[in-house]
């Protein structure tokens, strides 16, 4: 017997965890019916070992956070020129640079110590609504969470053996599947604030999108089930502005250290020849 | 082939030079002639895959730390700057987070190769011992890098793990405000975890060159668990085990690669990427996927200080395997017996794993108790007392009986083969 014949006997162990998982997954939803129900997989074209954001559904998500989010979000960690990035919404400068303008940036001092607004340039980081989280909370009730990694800040359970798939499928998007779970998740009309999939279903934010809300140039449905696609989309762009570069990358790196540790498989076996080891 | 025994230096200034310093001589002795087992596995690859860790560690991290800033109003900031700013600071920074999963990943890979082919028996003690030192001082750097970022499971976590020390009696709770600088995990306590996760990588690194200088000084050991005799027994570490590590290596890269590009989110935890709120708890607080075992064998114990001093004894017990396990036979390839504890043991850390991560509720805290008894038992129990037990298999007389394909010896004494293994 080897190490690897033992490798059987892990085999063996892990299958008869892995049964062991799957009836506990089972009793506990047969269980606890109060439980959320699972997030539904979206679809994304930023999934996958191939996966670039699509800079039309990017600009889109982006008019549904201007439109609606902004008005309570923050996004502090975006500056307006990001929208250029060709990898990410692709918006043209000149687009930038018009919107930025609509911005009033708080600056100065200036020469004579005072404070003054002046319009936003590409460089300057969106504004908040609020000039502290104290006074959002005194408006809303609770502080909305900045948006800038909010994709990347929120998930959900992933059980046994899920979480082992994902590993090996690239399952990456559980952040946006949960936003747009949630924002369809408002399903009770008579309460805003019960939500189908936040943890205890009472959230601070009453529905935010309905159907028709915001107008979209290029055709795309102005429903509820768009917004969220593409808002989710917006955001992930949003918290991961260079996953397009780091997947081409990957490409790259990995189809290289395929083809250099074949090349030194084929080296050491050379090396090896006709040694007894 | 090449593989000469002595360094001959050929230039005029080399030989000018390796009269003065013998560096060469010695780099050539440590890396190039020195006689290994020619039977060493893919499982002894992961050593030096080790080494290359550390340097990517400290190459990244010292990249990293030219952007970083340790104040704890802006360190989330610089993280999220490196992330969107600084050229390529994004693949340093996954990099570098996934570098600390695959170092832990590598290294528990390299001490269960240790743990079943009996590495650490005489005359490897020592060797052993400052590698239980390297992954001490791994855990402490881990998780002082954990809490760099300063989201919410970095100061949480932070703040649960520094708590344990206030389980000592009498003075828990002066050593933990001694360690805080403060009366919390605050400011203070960020720019002392920095300054500290930037030395202990050079303390692991002086602690390698002791376990390399005592990895030279016994040999390495080889799934035969037969000590080298002969020189038909070893093959030079140069061609031939430069060129079976380096492919170990690359291949390695392939999977680290796979995490960084494409899945560099799975290992970390979503609350992360929400900046540290000392005002609210995350539902969960939960450890870095390679101290899960521990984490579940702490929360096994109902009292806090008993559950320290099993977590700490859980760790400390890797330090005293040379003694615990009494049978002279190294390699498990001859326990057959061993053999079936050994995987037992990797199935109860793997079990204490999961239950970490999960809650402790219902039937995970009985779970977690039971795994945790299995895991001492495996030290305080099955060690010492399997020996006594067990009918080892007849050793070969030598690596190159074994391997060259010469019959084996019979041995005189089949139940305790080895006795004349032993030194």
């Amino acid at each position: 017997m080897t190490f690897r014949k033992s490798y059987l006997v892990l085999a063996l162990v892990g299958g008869l965890a892995l049964s062991l998982g799957a009836a506990r997954a089972d009793t506990s939803q047969s269980s606890a019916p109060e439980m959320q129900p699972q997030v539904a997989r979206q679809s994304w074209s930023f999934a996958g070992p191939f996966g670039k954001f699509d800079p039309e559904q990017l600009q889109r998500g982006f008019k549904v956070y201007h439109d609606v989010c902004s008005a309570c979000h923050s996004l502090n960690l975006v500056s307006f020129r990001d929208l250029a990035d060709p990898t990410g919404p692709a918006f043209s400068e000149a687009q930038v640079k018009a919107l930025a303008a609509t911005y009033k940036i708080e600056d100065g001092p200036n020469d004579s110590g005072q404070m003054f607004q002046r319009p936003g340039r590409p460089s300057d980081h969106f504004p908040w609504t609020f000039p502290n989280p104290e006074a959002a909370k005194a408006a809303l009730g609770a502080v909305p969470p900045d948006m800038s990694d909010l994709a990347k800040a929120r998930t959900y359970p992933r059980p046994f053996p899920l979480f082992i798939f994902d590993a090996f499928t690239q399952y990456q998007e559980q952040g946006p599947d949960y936003i747009v779970a949630l924002l369809n998740g408002f399903t009770r009309p008579d309460d805003p604030h019960w939500n189908l999939y936040f943890p205890g279903h009472k959230i601070a934010m009453p529905k935010p999108l309905t159907d028709g809300q915001v107008k979209y140039t290029d055709g795309s449905p102005e429903t509820l089930a768009q917004y969220s696609r593409d808002v989710a989309a917006f955001l992930y762009w949003a918290a991961e502005p260079k996953l397009d570069e780091r997947k081409e990358m990957g490409l790259r790196v990995i189809a290289f250290l395929l083809v250099f540790a074949a090349l030194l498989y084929f080296t050491k076996r050379r090396i090896w020849e006709g040694v007894r080891h | 082939m090449s593989g000469q025994p002595i360094y001959v230096p050929k230039s005029g200034l080399a030989k000018w030079f390796e009269t003065r310093l013998p560096l060469f001589g010695f780099l050539h002795h440590s890396f190039v002639a020195i006689p290994n087992p020619r039977n060493l596995n893919y499982w002894w690859t992961f050593g030096g895959i080790l080494a290359f860790m550390l340097g990517f560690q400290i190459a990244t991290g010292v990249v990293l730390a030219m952007h970083y800033t340790p104040d704890s109003k802006l360190a989330f900031l610089s993280v999220e700057h490196i992330m969107r700013d600084v050229n390529y600071g994004w693949l340093l920074r996954y990099a570098h987070a996934n570098g600390a999963s695959m170092f832990f990943a590598v290294v528990y890979i390299h001490m269960l190769r240790g743990l079943y082919y009996g590495s650490y028996k005489a005359p490897r003690e020592v060797l052993w011992i400052l590698g239980v030192i390297i992954y001490l001082l791994m855990m402490a750097t881990g998780f002082l890098g954990y809490t760099l970022p300063w989201g919410q499971m970095s100061f949480w976590g932070a703040t649960v793990i520094t708590s344990l020390f206030g389980a000592i009696p009498l003075v828990g709770s002066t050593i933990t405000t001694w360690l805080w600088g403060g009366y919390a995990v605050d400011n203070a306590t960020l720019n002392r975890f920095y300054a500290l996760h930037y030395l202990l990588p050079f303390m692991i690194l002086g602690v390698v060159f002791l376990h390399i200088w005592a990895l030279h000084v016994v040999g390495s050991n080889n799934p035969l668990g037969v000590e080298k005799k002969t020189e038909k027994d070893t093959l030079p570490f140069h061609p031939y085990f430069t060129a079976k590590d380096g492919f170990a290596l690359v291949v390695f890269l392939i999977v680290f690669a796979w995490f960084v590009f494409y899945i560099p989110s799975y290992l970390g935890d979503a609350d992360n990427y929400i900046q540290a709120n000392p005002l609210q708890t995350p539902a969960e607080i939960v450890p870095e996927w390679y101290y899960l075992p521990y984490y579940a064998i702490l929360r096994s114990i109902p009292s806090k200080i008993l559950g320290v001093t099993a977590l700490f004894s859980a760790i400390l017990l890797f330090a005293f395997l040379p003694w615990l396990d009494r049978s002279p036979v190294r390699s498990a390839s001859f326990r057959p017996l061993y053999r079936i504890f050994f995987w037992l043991f990797v199935a109860t850390v793997v079990g204490l794993g999961y239950i970490g991560a999960n809650r402790p509720e219902g039937a995970y805290v009985i779970a977690g108790r039971i795994l945790t008894i299995c895991y001492f038992s495996f030290f305080l129990i099955v060690l010492p007392l399997l020996p006594l037990i067990e009918k080892t298999k007849p050793l070969p007389a030598s690596i190159a009986d074994a391997v060259l394909g010469r019959p084996a010896r019979p041995s005189l004494n089949p139940g305790h083969s080895s006795a004349s293994e032993v030194r």
